[in-house]
């Protein structure tokens, strides 16, 4: 059981605050994904987990034992870097076996160990070479396959796709997701991509700022992102918004438009993601800017009293810049922000 | 012929005219710096009689009359020894603490580190052989005067600096998470250092230690200021400089200068690396 | 052990070397050079400026500086570019122009001794070509324009080479997309010179200038193996006080007149090539 409790861990530098009272329980065997943009902590927080920094205030626990105090190597983690750290001077063999030697293990052990996950992760021909003599997508397996070989509790992985080109990182997403898995370790992995976050993750947690804006299953943080940053970030285009003038209860004025909304007190916006809306007849009058032909569908800009917003329409609809059409919203699909607080009203 | 076909040779030509200017300047320059060296080799390897004979030949007569010489000249191959033995302890010495140094620089912040960098660029800028004056009386006092240790531990404060900036950029070199991955692969601090630091940094080491090894061989004023009896070769070169025959000088300039040949080429492969961080 | 300390720990080592020997001497030199009894005076700063050798030993220490580095500056420019565009041989020729580099100023002193001493290989080659009958004595006191090229000449030749490593490695942080960029908006080979090598090359022109012009006002060997007595310069007087005339005051004091002096040229050379903040590549 490699269950990870991090409680109220915050983390000072010099007259600023990159991590402010994190609280986040991972389940065993879950594969947890850190987003968010760069500086917004996530990797702050990953390393503070696997002990190459110290957090200034709170806990770290990993299966019922607190670790916070321990050095890295005493942790139960394996972690995978961004730049892979595949030590040069060893072969790839020496590599995936290191944590292993270290351990002191009988050879033949390490061996079996090393032959089984090099296996796994397709590198079993390249054991005798050394990293000057590897691809790129060659060091990120074995960068994977030394931290399996370890067997650890918990796997922690800083952006290890971002130094691959698009086809590879695809490639290797769909392997690192099966690989994971088989091994039954619970993962952390850190990236700011977030269709990366959304095809690997059991839960996401969103950062920014320091802080956790929503911890949730990547189709909850899609559909319900609980405040407007997350709404704004994750999805793409992300989600449009809109004002909404009160018009007695639960009801609000949006771009000419009565909707049903939240029963709240005080200003409050609309929100649709651009693939919720549909060209009909009454709506939301739009007229169109721009014109982006994606193939599977059209990227429409538009101006809907004197605010952006952007459509996503099927790729048949014939439309040019000035057009003046009207889009209706799903309305299973419509979401409100309180503009005070940023957070979601239900 | 017509315009359209000279204009491009002309053009060549040209080209080629600026290539010529190019490839003499590049050979005068080398013999610039070849041509005197050739001439202490012609001095060195002649015998003592030709060295004080006019005029020259051009070309050594390979006699080992002045090495001879030089090897029997009293005082002569203490002074290599001396040379030797300060120069070594200086190279073990500046590593073992400077290169310490150069890695808090390169792995850590600290408070401090910029005053302590700053001490350490200060120095360059100090003619430091003059603090052998003071040392001088002060290793009268303390019975290290007129050893070889005694001017080990000024040369190393010469060559402390430099070891220093050096192995910072060296260290620098070396990915930090290459560490942090060996940490989390079950090393402690020292022995990450140990295992991946160490065999990447050798050869880069090895480099900045020759380094210091020269810099206390070719050290002149503080040797010729510290030393007496336990003279160095500079120092017991330079004290006999009045004196000395022709041939003595050329043979021991000779010896003073073999280091530094067997040295640049040991280590041309790090000397920019060494040079262009370490000032920036 | 916290890692708290651990930078301490491994810089104290260095830190009380550097305090012990370098710090601690400078006071003592210090306290030497003001102390003559009892409280501080200037006057053993009197008696060095006012000794008739100190004006003379001052102005050709100055003089020789003044004909050396910019020859060096010079000659490592052009040497640093030339490297620079150089395909085929470049490690050779490197390898042969840094060679000075790690020669003592005592050797180069007996090198270019080779050359200018009266017996030496100048007299040969001019008996060889006509130009003289017989061999003239270039290094005493008829000559002493012989004697300071001399020495000039063996500086020149020995001390260009730390410049050029400095210079080259500069360069060499360069990013090539500048020239090619000033290429293409029509920059020519000597415009690109001016307008991108040079002013980035600042950090290590000053590096370079700095450690050149220090190293200058020390010169000693050479000019011990190629003046002698002739030629006075600053270091070799604080040589013959500690010696010959066994005053320690007078030594230190001159040595912080040459102390002195450095510090000023680096703040001025620091001053003029200055690195405007946030223009550095």
């Amino acid at each position: 059981m490699a269950e990870i409790l991090i409680k109220n861990v915050a983390k000072h530098f010099a007259g600023h605050t990159a991590l402010s009272d994190i609280n986040l329980t991972i389940a065993d065997q879950e594969f947890m994904v850190l987003l968010g943009a760069s500086g917004c902590g996530k990797t702050t927080l990953l390393r503070i987990i696997a002990g190459l920094e110290t957090a200034s205030t709170g806990e770290v626990w990993i299966g019922g034992r607190r670790i916070d105090h321990l050095a890295p190597r005493d942790r139960g983690i394996a972690m995978v870097f961004q730049n892979y750290a595949v030590f040069p001077h060893l072969t790839v063999f020496e590599n995936i076996g290191f944590g292993l030697r270290m351990q002191k293990r009988p050879h033949a052990d390490v061996t079996a160990r090393v032959e089984k996950v090099a296996g796994l992760l397709h590198i079993e021909k390249l054991l005798k070479r050394y990293s000057g003599e590897l691809s790129g997508g060659q060091r990120q397996r074995v960068a994977v396959a030394r931290a399996l070989a370890m067997e650890p509790d918990v796997i922690l992985m800083d952006e290890p796709l971002s130094n691959l080109d698009a086809l590879l990182r695809l490639e290797m997403r769909a392997e690192l997701k099966g690989v994971l898995a088989e091994s039954r370790t619970t993962a952390i992995y850190v990236t700011h991509d977030q269709v990366e976050a959304m095809s690997l993750a059991d839960r996401i947690s969103v950062m920014h700022a320091g802080r956790i804006i929503q911890a949730a299953a990547p189709i909850e943080v899609y559909r319900n992102p609980a405040a407007e940053f997350v709404a704004g970030f994750i999805g793409n285009p992300p989600m449009n918004f809109l004002p909404a003038a009160a018009q007695g209860r639960g009801r609000w004025l949006v771009a000419g438009q009565i909707f049903d909304g939240p029963d709240h007190h005080g200003p409050i916006k609309f929100a649709i993601r651009p693939e919720d809306v549909r060209p009909g007849d009454s709506g939301l009058a739009a007229q169109v800017r721009l014109v982006e032909p994606l193939g599977a569908h059209l990227l429409v800009t538009c101006m809907i009293e004197g605010t952006m917003f952007r459509a996503v329409l099927d790729s048949d609809l014939s439309l040019k810049t000035g057009d003046r059409l009207t889009l209706t919203p799903q309305p299973d699909r419509i979401r409100w922000f309180d503009p005070a607080t940023t957070l979601a009203v239900a | 012929m017509t315009e359209a076909l000279v204009t491009p040779q002309s053009a060549r030509s040209v080209i080629s005219a600026g290539r010529v200017v190019y490839l003499t300047a590049v050979v005068l320059l080398c013999a610039w710096v070849l041509v005197p060296l050739y001439f202490l080799v012609i001095n060195t390897l002649s015998s003592p009689a030709t060295v004080n004979s006019f005029p020259k030949p051009l070309i050594p007569e390979f006699d080992l009359g002045s090495l001879r010489f030089f090897a029997g000249f009293g005082g002569m191959l203490d002074a290599l020894k001396n040379s030797i033995i300060v120069a070594s302890m200086t190279m073990v010495m500046s590593i073992v603490i400077g290169a310490p140094a150069g890695y808090a620089l390169s792995r850590f912040e600290f408070r401090g580190k910029e005053l302590f960098r700053i001490l350490i660029l200060l120095t360059r800028a100090f003619p430091l052989p003059l603090l052998a004056l003071p040392l001088a009386v002060l290793f009268i006092r303390t019975g290290l005067d007129d050893t070889t240790f005694g001017l080990a531990l000024v040369h190393t404060t010469l060559a402390i600096p430099f070891a220093v900036l050096i192995t910072y950029s060296l260290f620098s070199g070396i990915p930090v998470e290459l560490e942090e991955a060996a940490w989390t692969l079950g090393c402690t601090r020292f022995q990450a250092f140990i295992k991946v630091v160490l065999p990447l940094i050798l050869p880069g080491i090895t480099a900045s230690a020759i380094f210091a090894f020269v810099i206390s061989w070719n050290e002149v004023f503080a040797a010729a200021v510290l030393t007496i009896q336990s003279r160095t070769l500079t120092a017991f070169l330079l004290q006999t400089l009045g004196e000395a025959p022709m041939h003595l000088k050329f043979a021991g300039g000779f010896i003073l200068v073999v280091p530094a040949l067997i040295f640049i080429f040991a280590v041309r492969k790090y000397l920019f690396a060494m040079w262009g961080i370490a000032n920036r | 052990m916290s890692t708290r300390y651990l930078p301490y720990v491994l810089i104290l080592p260095t830190l009380v070397f550097l305090c012990a020997f370098f710090l601690y001497p400078f006071a003592l030199v210090t306290r030497q050079a003001f102390g003559t009894g009892d409280g501080v005076s200037l006057d053993t700063f009197r008696e060095v400026t006012s000794y008739w050798k100190f004006p003379i030993s001052l102005q050709n220490t100055m003089l020789l500086a003044a004909a050396v580095v910019p020859v060096q500056l010079a000659l490592a420019l052009l040497m640093a570019t030339m490297v620079n565009r150089m395909k085929k041989g470049r490690d050779l020729v490197l390898y042969v122009w840094t060679i000075p580099l790690g020669i003592s100023d005592l050797a180069a002193g007996i090198i270019w001794l080779a050359i200018f001493e009266q017996s030496g290989f100048l007299n040969s080659m001019m008996l060889g070509l006509g130009v003289i009958d017989r061999p003239t004595a270039f290094l005493s006191y008829q000559h002493p324009g012989m004697i300071f090229l001399a020495i000039a000449l063996a500086e020149i030749w020995r001390a260009t080479a730390i410049m050029l490593v400095i210079l080259v490695a500069g360069i060499g942080l360069i990013p090539k997309e500048y020239y090619e960029a000033a290429e293409v908006f029509g920059a020519s080979p000597w415009q690109r010179f001016r307008k991108i090598t040079l002013p980035l090359l600042r950090p290590s022109l000053q590096t370079a200038l700095i450690l050149r012009v220090v190293l200058a006002f020390e010169v000693f060997a050479v000019v011990a193996a190629l003046g002698g007595t002739i030629f006075p310069v600053l270091m070799g007087e604080i040589y013959a006080y500690q010696f010959d005339l066994q005053n320690g005051g007078a030594a230190a004091a001159l040595a912080l007149i040459v102390l002195g002096i450095s510090i000023v040229f680096t703040l001025i050379i620091l001053r003029v090539l200055r690195v405007p903040k946030g223009a550095t590549i």
